[in-house]
């Protein structure tokens, strides 16, 4: 057997592995998706719509940070993108307020964190489907943006939050700086961590987990206290973004959070994914909706776009039980 | 040692699941370094007891006293701590999580400061290969994941990480129940074998062969009670399945 043989051997059987494609689904589409676009329009691979995609792709890059952490323990949380949305609007408030950057960014924070971690109470103690309750923190949280807000836009000036939206090194720009290091942070803290663990073995068999005394309902608490917390920060760089505190409903973020998650190969049943493929899967779907818009495709046709990647994903993975 | 101590004792235990009464007055004892075994029809609340022993479950009324000492376990790691190691019968191991992790589950080797602990994954892997390795169990590699063994294999890692961590009490909820021929004998082994190394364990099954075979000590159970005890060399198959049964009167 020649060196050649056994690598061409090798590769066949990670190919034909059920779960590789699961794993590497979205890796590989955001390769097709690349290759495609620039067969199509030679600017996609431009520096600067390289920049604008991972500039746009912050935002949701973050909340699928904290999507995969509940899908991973075989909840969900539908509520993140009006979290974000009843953060921002708090953070427009504290700055309007003369709060400072430094002090709104922390109410961002804790306005995040505060829903998250009722919504943990509700589903992990309070015994309620995560189903509704997100649901209800859905409708809760953009209602009391609206109100807060008296339905108007917060307009935020601020020198320390447009160089953050501005910013960049190379075609890094900051914003997806921090992105990434939340997602280093994530992957570190699901597999390296006693709690990353636990989060896994909560998704995978509550009952197993509790038989060798992990308190699920504390991880339960705390992974939606997590989504909460970084739906928070997202927040912070949606105002910077925009300029403005927003009360309006943000609902192609929450269905690409979850499509992002799905893509990325983490299992709806909990106990099984990554975070490398739900970020993947954050990139894919903004790869895409930025290249159907270069080639001047309407964007009414993008949510569809992403409903047929998202179900020929699911079908290309459904044989992972 | 002639007679060993009662290494757990169970009095009086009782406990309803609404209006099913699972245990009603439930005395037992198992001895040190001895196999005890309970049987009894399926419903007849051999698991009730395990799960209460193993601080799954808190009775109603009635005291658990094990080594000595009163205790009232509130979560399974109690009662881990304190020397209890259970083989659930839907066996409590995460599919998805590896051989390795779920040997360690919540006993993960970790480093750090405060509730932020960093998994020493090396030093978890070797000595789940030697833990692996001493109870000469067939596990194809502590890193595949539980999915992919044989439910054989599987019992196997159960009994493994119940044996492992210096427990006192081994107990056992039907452990061969799902497995063929092979695989029941090289659990019972595996049995045998704690006991050598001075485990207590308390075994549930529904094989009477295998309860003569292996046991010390036999505790029939009848619709919630503890209708009889008997040394296992003092009794016959044919009187325990009377006993269990209601045919023969304890
Ligand atoms: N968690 C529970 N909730 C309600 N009823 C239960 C529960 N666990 C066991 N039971 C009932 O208690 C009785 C004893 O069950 P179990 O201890 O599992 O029996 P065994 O293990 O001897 O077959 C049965 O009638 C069963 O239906
Ligand atoms: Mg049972």
């Amino acid at each position: 057997m020649t060196a050649t043989e056994s690598v061409g051997e090798r590769v066949r059987v990670t190919l034909t592995r059920p779960t590789f494609w699961v794993e590497w689904a979205s890796v590989v589409g955001l390769v097709l998706l690349v290759v495609l676009f620039t067969a199509l329009d030679s600017t996609f691979l431009s520096a600067g719509n390289i920049r604008g995609m991972l500039l746009a792709s912050a935002i949701l890059t973050i909340l699928v940070v904290g999507q995969a952490f509940v899908i991973l323990t075989a909840g969900i949380d539908l509520s993140v993108a009006s979290v974000m949305t009843f953060a921002a609007v708090m953070f427009g408030l504290a700055m309007t307020h003369g709060y400072g950057i430094l002090l709104s960014c922390l109410v961002a924070f804790c306005a995040g964190a505060a829903v998250g971690l009722l919504n943990g109470v509700l589903v992990a103690k309070g015994r309620i489907t995560d189903f509704i309750v997100t649901l209800g923190a859905l409708s809760a949280a953009s209602g009391t943006a609206l109100i807060l807000s008296d339905g108007k836009p917060i307009t935020v000036i601020s020198a320390p939050l447009f160089e953050l939206s501005a910013g960049s090194v190379g075609v890094v720009p900051y914003t997806f700086m921090i992105a990434l290091l939340i997602a280093v942070l994530a992957h570190v803290v699901l597999f390296k961590t006693k709690f990353g663990t636990h989060v896994l073995a909560t998704g995978g068999s509550v009952e197993a987990a509790q038989a060798t005394g992990i308190r699920t309902t504390r991880i339960k608490i705390a992974v939606y206290a997590i989504s909460g917390s970084l739906a928070g920060i997202a927040a912070i760089l949606l105002v910077a973004r925009v300029g403005s505190a927003e009360p309006a409903a943000n609902m192609t973020f929450l269905l690409n959070s979850v499509a992002a998650v799905v893509l990325g190969g983490v299992s709806l049943f909990g106990g099984k994914g990554s975070i490398k493929g739900p970020i993947f899967g954050a990139l894919l779907l903004t790869a895409l909706s930025n290249g159907l818009t270069l080639l001047g495709v309407s964007q009414f046709y993008q949510p569809l776009a992403v409903g047929v990647v998202v179900v020929g994903a699911a079908f290309l993975t459904r044989f992972d039980k | 040692m002639s007679e060993s101590m009662d290494l757990l004792e169970i009095r009086n235990l009782s406990l309803s699941f609404g209006s099913v009464r699972a245990l009603s007055d439930v005395s037992l004892h198992v001895k040190a370094g001895e196999i005890t075994a309970i049987v009894g029809d399926n419903g007849a609340g051999k698991s009730t007891i395990v799960r209460c022993v193993a601080g799954v479950h808190r009775p109603d009324e009635g005291d658990i006293v094990f080594d000595g000492q009163v205790v009232n376990f509130v979560r399974p790691d109690q009662a881990r701590v304190a020397g209890i190691e259970t083989v659930h019968q839907n066996l409590a191991l995460v599919e998805d999580l590896t051989v390795w992790q779920n040997l360690f589950l919540n006993r993960e080797i970790s480093h750090g400061v405060g509730p932020v602990r960093f998994l020493q994954k090396k030093e978890m892997r070797k000595r789940a290969r030697d833990m692996v390795a001493k109870l000469a169990v067939n596990v194809p590699s502590v890193t595949s994941t539980v999915r992919r063994l044989s439910g054989g294999q599987r019992q196997a890692v159960a009994i493994c990480r119940a044996a492992g961590f210096s427990s006192k009490l081994v107990i056992m909820d039907e452990p061969t129940a799902a497995l063929g021929v092979q695989e029941t004998r090289r659990v019972e082994e595996l049995i045998e074998r704690l006991r050598s190394e001075g485990h207590a364990v308390l075994l549930i099954s529904h094989n009477f062969d295998q309860v003569m075979r292996l046991s010390d000590q036999v505790w029939v159970m009848r619709a919630g009670k503890c209708v009889a005890g008997r040394r296992a060399r003092d009794t016959t198959a044919q009187e325990i399945v009377g006993l269990i049964t209601g045919a023969i009167a304890a």
